[in-house]
């Protein structure tokens, strides 16, 4: 990489949970505008503590300490100024297991957007519309907008949540192993959109496997036990890592 | 191999006739029907009481008019038993009371579950225990001696008013509702919190327009059953409503007006009057439309939790 500056710039965070775990130490690390991110380890490695701290969902971990600096655009996160809320709209996150929201399928997608203010029904009507597309759903649920969004299958629920972080249009779209319970075609189709959506967003994965984040990454990371083993491009860390660690993870010696 | 003897695990053992193993199977036996007997003495006892409610009460029911019997009188010493002004005693008393304590309850509900830190949590949890636990009849003693005279220094004719029942109540049917209410709102799976927040939403937003509305009938539930609890309320509101059998006069300062509740009524005559007369037995026909009453708010309640159980298992809340 030239001397772009980095869209999220992780520097020598320490998270240690209420309990006394430590779950990362010492994580330094940038990601930068339009690529696939991909944070891959074994489970307990703390993926998902680091994909919460990015839009400080880790705020609802009580006790819990961070130390260190997340820059978003050069800015702190956790500076006391930060709007949470609007950061959580710029840099958006889908969980591993689909989470809906009580109500229909463009209640779900337009909550965030009328949560933001925006109450313009033809702004709103866009958005739904463009948001589905891009998560490659608007075809299946074109007809039944008004439906109950629990009533959509596992696939369907995960790609509408996925829309549902799109249609805030955010910076960074971060995605927790979002095709966990999803079969083979929907998977294809959730990767495959990642594709698009990488000409306009940032996006940081954690990959269901290894497999699936050598297929998508741009540039990877390995954690192991919450510390940073290696990161660097995908052509790279997948086809040579440099550590012997990374190396065992990937051929399946262990995790 | 068919010519290796059975290898003996015990499996069998309970059919050999081993003393220790009969003695065991009688001890099983009896605790069997030891609790099967304390489950059902429950529903035993239920019908017992709606059984004597229905015995001592048909009385009224046959002597006395319909009409009269819901009358607006009720001055049993010249023989008018119109249960009327008791009915509206007590549901006054019991509208008061809701209003003041559900706004109270859900925000309580909401504080704790939704906003407050751990710490405070340990400290207000147990004491909304203590609330609960605290005797009517000291409640109603409280109202008496404090509640009372502030309300007539604001003006009232009497301190013992329904709006002195209906605080008092409403303290008393908080545990209830908080308790009730935080448990629905800590059944809204978690999802929703993190699917909320992660889209933008402030932790208030997502109380308001996610978190309540999925927990809409669970909260129905903690209301009624808090009115179940006010309503069914005796001594304390006996102690403070002023006793005063008669329908208040609708206007701005209704609620400044002594009234006496349907339990009021039963608690402070029963003693007095001879058993088998017509009072006594109008007595019991107050008790019968107070179950029916409470029953039937309980009822509700059930159904409406049943529902909730049921659109849960479907997934769609």
């Amino acid at each position: 990489m030239s001397i772009t500056p980095a869209k999220i710039a992780i520097q020598d965070v320490y998270f240690t949970y209420g309990d006394g775990a430590e779950a990362l130490r010492d994580i330094s690390l940038d990601i930068y505008e339009k690529e696939i991110f991909v944070l891959f380890g074994p489970s307990r490695s703390g993926k998902t503590t680091l994909l919460r701290l990015l839009n400080r969902l880790s705020d609802l971990f009580e006790d819990a300490t961070v130390r260190g600096t997340i820059l978003f655009d050069g800015q702190d996160i956790f500076d006391y100024r930060v709007n949470v809320a609007g950061l959580r709209r710029r840099i958006s996150m889908v969980f591993a297991v689909p989470t809906p929201l009580p109500g229909s399928i463009r209640d779900n997608l337009t909550y965030g957007l009328r949560m933001a203010g925006i109450r313009n029904e033809r702004v709103l009507r866009e958005r739904v519309e463009r948001s589905l597309q891009q998560a490659a759903l608007w075809n299946e649920v074109k007809d039944r907008l008004d439906k109950s969004a629990f009533a959509l299958s596992g696939g369907q629920q995960q790609r509408l949540c996925l829309a549902r972080s799109l249609a805030l249009e955010p910076d960074v779209i971060v995605l927790d192993n979002p095709t966990s319970g999803l079969d083979p075609l929907s998977t294809e189709s959730v990767e495959e959109s990642l594709q698009d959506l990488k000409q306009r967003y940032t996006i940081i994965i954690v990959p269901h496997s290894v497999q699936q984040g050598s297929r998508i990454a741009d540039r990877a990371a390995f954690l192991l036990d919450g510390e940073l083993i290696e990161v660097g491009k995908a052509t790279q860390i997948f086809v040579e890592p440099q550590d012997q660690r990374t190396e065992d993870y990937i051929t399946g010696r262990f995790g | 191999m068919s010519g290796t003897p059975k290898q003996d695990f015990g499996l069998f053992s309970n059919v050999l006739p081993s003393t220790r193993l009969r003695w065991k199977g009688r001890v099983e036996f009896v605790i069997e029907y030891l609790i099967r007997f304390a489950g059902l003495s429950t529903i035993l006892i239920v019908g017992l009481i709606f059984y004597f409610l229905l015995r001592e009460g048909t009385a009224a029911f046959l002597d006395i008019p319909l009409r009269q019997l819901f009358g607006n009188r009720w001055y049993p010493i010249e023989d008018f038993f119109g249960i009327w002004p008791l009915i509206v005693g007590s549901i006054l008393v019991t509208i008061g009371a809701v209003i003041i304590a559900l706004p109270l309850g859900l925000t309580t509900a909401i504080y704790l579950g939704e906003f407050a830190p751990q710490w405070q949590r340990e400290i207000l949890k147990p004491l909304i225990e203590v609330l609960a636990g605290i005797p009517s009849i000291v409640l109603g003693f409280l109202g008496w001696v404090a509640l009372a005279p502030i309300i007539q220094q604001m003006g009232a004719p009497t301190g013992l008013t329904i709006f002195t029942g209906s605080l008092i109540l409403a303290y008393m049917s908080l545990p209830t509702i908080i308790s009730i209410s935080e448990d629905a709102l800590y059944a809204v799976p978690k999802g929703f919190r993190d699917g909320a927040l992660a889209i933008g939403a402030t932790q208030w937003q997502t109380t308001w327009r996610v978190i309540l509305p999925a927990a809409r009938s669970g909260l129905v539930i903690a209301v009624m059953l808090g009115i179940g609890r006010a309503i069914g309320e005796t001594m304390a509101v006996m102690m403070v409503t002023g006793n005063a059998a008669n329908i208040p006069v609708l206007g701005p300062d209704m609620i400044f007006q002594p009234v006496r509740t349907m339990t009021a009524t039963i608690a402070a005559e029963m003693g007095e009057v001879a058993q088998g007369s017509l009072h006594y037995s109008v007595l019991f026909w107050i008790g019968i439309v107070l179950f029916v009453i409470t029953f039937g708010i309980n009822s509700l309640a059930g159904r409406l939790m049943g529902t909730q159980a049921g659109r849960r298992r479907k997934g769609q809340l």
